[in-house]
């Protein structure tokens, strides 16, 4: 990236670029090079069985806290090799326009998470007990300020 | 539902009856999110030929934001004014972010970071053709914006509603960044258009070298894009190529109007009775070449991308070190 001269123009004449460029093949570009993983558990949003990379950055999940008096949310992921390295990570990624005035990372292999299979069983205690709200009880119904 | 089964199956089932049974309740269950058109996340059953295909399109995707940082990246240094400079250097950290969401979002399908960085590397992977073609004045940097990006925002914004959770997340953190893009490139190309004759000119050309090129970001004609029935079977796609591309052109036959520029094809018109706008021939030809690896700068582009992922080694090499040494002070310490 030399400030002189245009890093963008090819060594040949640029004007006929488009038809006239070197036919240059980059090798195979089999769309289909990439096949699916099926991984069944895993505690966190990412399912990759490993979340830690070649180079020994793991996976980490950021909250975001956007502005004072709200809770942490969940803002996406990244990799990074130590907590201190995704705060910043995060900051730069997540907090690029003031979205944020607070920020925690978590090893993604630190959290647990309800199965996704047992939906049904694992949150059906409250069904069917409609009495746990308010709208349940009708007969007040007009009478102000309850 | 399980009591039912061993009523009805009297010996045990197999394992491989088992599956059958998970996989079928699956489906059934994968088929009614569909017909809600609610959000399917990452540890549900999904069919395999949906995550596939989700796969192939988010990781392309991605590779897409990451090669399209250099078009720009390359014009940093050489940015009219400081103020300039500051905004396209902001552009191009927006579109390595947009890259980092969207690789996130395709972790969770299972592939790892590492394994699709091996494959735009070793150049086994696709991604936007659009990136390939050089950008060769300072007036590109308007055409980009306004086009590339323009594009962009039409083909992303109803993937915010993607049946996929990380993936339509992911777009719509990228939506609410695009609009200072395209409005920047906009106000580049109006600048220009507003100076002097050369200026103007210069603007004009890079508007008639990015027109075709951003059309044909919409992807092939709808007769020739067998896969996009299936996505929007889906709910991945919502709108087809024809159609994206159709309201794209009714947007910016408008805007060039503004730029005091034109757009080079004699051929665009509102059809009354499709309600859509038609435009010229695109050369589909030169769409495939340069899909295929073999446009005016795809070498360059990879090139490049490697360069960089290899000067970059030290710092995740030393990165990693220093958090491992840490930790190891960390655990004596504890220890003592
Ligand atoms: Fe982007
Ligand atoms: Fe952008």
């Amino acid at each position: 990236m030399s400030p002189h001269g245009n890093p963008e123009e090819p060594a040949s004449s640029a004007a006929e670029i488009k038809r006239e460029a070197p036919k240059v093949s980059t090798g195979s570009t089999n769309d289909s090079v990439i096949e699916p993983v099926e991984i069944k558990s895993s505690t966190t949003e990412v399912s990759t069985s490993s979340t830690t990379g070649r180079s020994g950055w793991g996976l980490w999940e950021v909250f975001v806290r956007s502005s004072r008096g709200l809770s942490h949310v969940h803002a996406g992921s990244l990799h990074a090799p130590d907590a201190a390295m995704a705060l910043r990570n995060a900051r730069d990624l997540y907090t690029r326009r003031n979205e944020g005035v607070s920020i925690w990372v978590v090893p993604a292999e630190a959290i647990a998470a309800s199965d996704p299979d047992a939906k049904g069983s694992f949150f059906e205690s409250p069904q069917g007990k409609d009495y746990r709200h308010a709208t349940y009880y009708t007969k007040s119904e007009g009478v102000k300020h309850l | 539902m399980a009591a039912q089964n061993l009523q009805s199956v009297p010996a045990e089932p197999t394992a491989e009856q088992r599956q059958e049974q998970a996989d079928r309740e699956g489906q059934a269950y994968f088929d009614r999110i569909m017909a809600e058109d609610s959000r399917i996340e990452p540890k549900d059953w999904m069919p395999a030929a949906y995550r596939k295909t989700l796969l192939r399109q988010i990781s392309q995707h991605a590779h897409s934001e990451i090669i399209g940082m250099q078009p720009e990246a390359n014009w940093i240094t050489r940015a009219p004014s400081l103020k300039r400079k500051a905004i396209l250097m902001a552009k191009v950290q927006d579109e390595a972010g947009h890259g980092l969401y969207l690789y996130s979002a395709a972790e969770t399908l299972g592939h790892t970071r590492d394994e699709m960085m091996d494959a735009l590397i070793a150049g086994k992977a696709r991604y936007s053709s659009i990136f390939n073609y050089p950008a060769l004045t300072w007036a590109d940097m308007g055409a980009i914006g306004w086009l590339v990006d323009g594009a962009a925002i039409c083909n992303q914004v109803p993937l915010c509603r993607a049946s996929y959770g990380p993936y339509g997340r992911a777009m719509v953190r990228i939506c609410k960044e695009e609009s200072f893009h395209q409005r920047q490139g906009f106000e580049i190309l109006l600048e220009l258009s507003n100076g002097t004759p050369e200026q103007k000119q210069m603007a004009q050309d890079a508007v008639n070298r990015w027109y075709a090129p951003s059309l044909m970001m919409f992807g092939p004609p709808d007769d020739d894009s067998p896969n996009s029935k299936q996505s929007m079977a889906w709910n991945i796609k919502r709108f087809s190529n024809d159609e994206l591309r159709s309201r794209f052109v009714g947007m910016m036959v408008e805007q060039v109007k503004v730029l005091g520029l034109t757009l080079p094809d004699s051929q665009i018109r509102y059809n009354e009775d499709t309600k859509k706008w038609e435009h010229g021939p695109l050369d589909w030809n030169e769409f495939q070449e340069v899909l295929a690896g073999r446009g005016p700068c795809n070498a360059q582009r990879l090139e490049r991308r490697r360069e960089a992922h290899d000067d970059g080694a030290w710092v995740r090499e030393a990165a990693a070190a220093y958090a491992a040494k840490q930790s190891a002070r960390m655990q004596k310490e504890n220890a003592a």
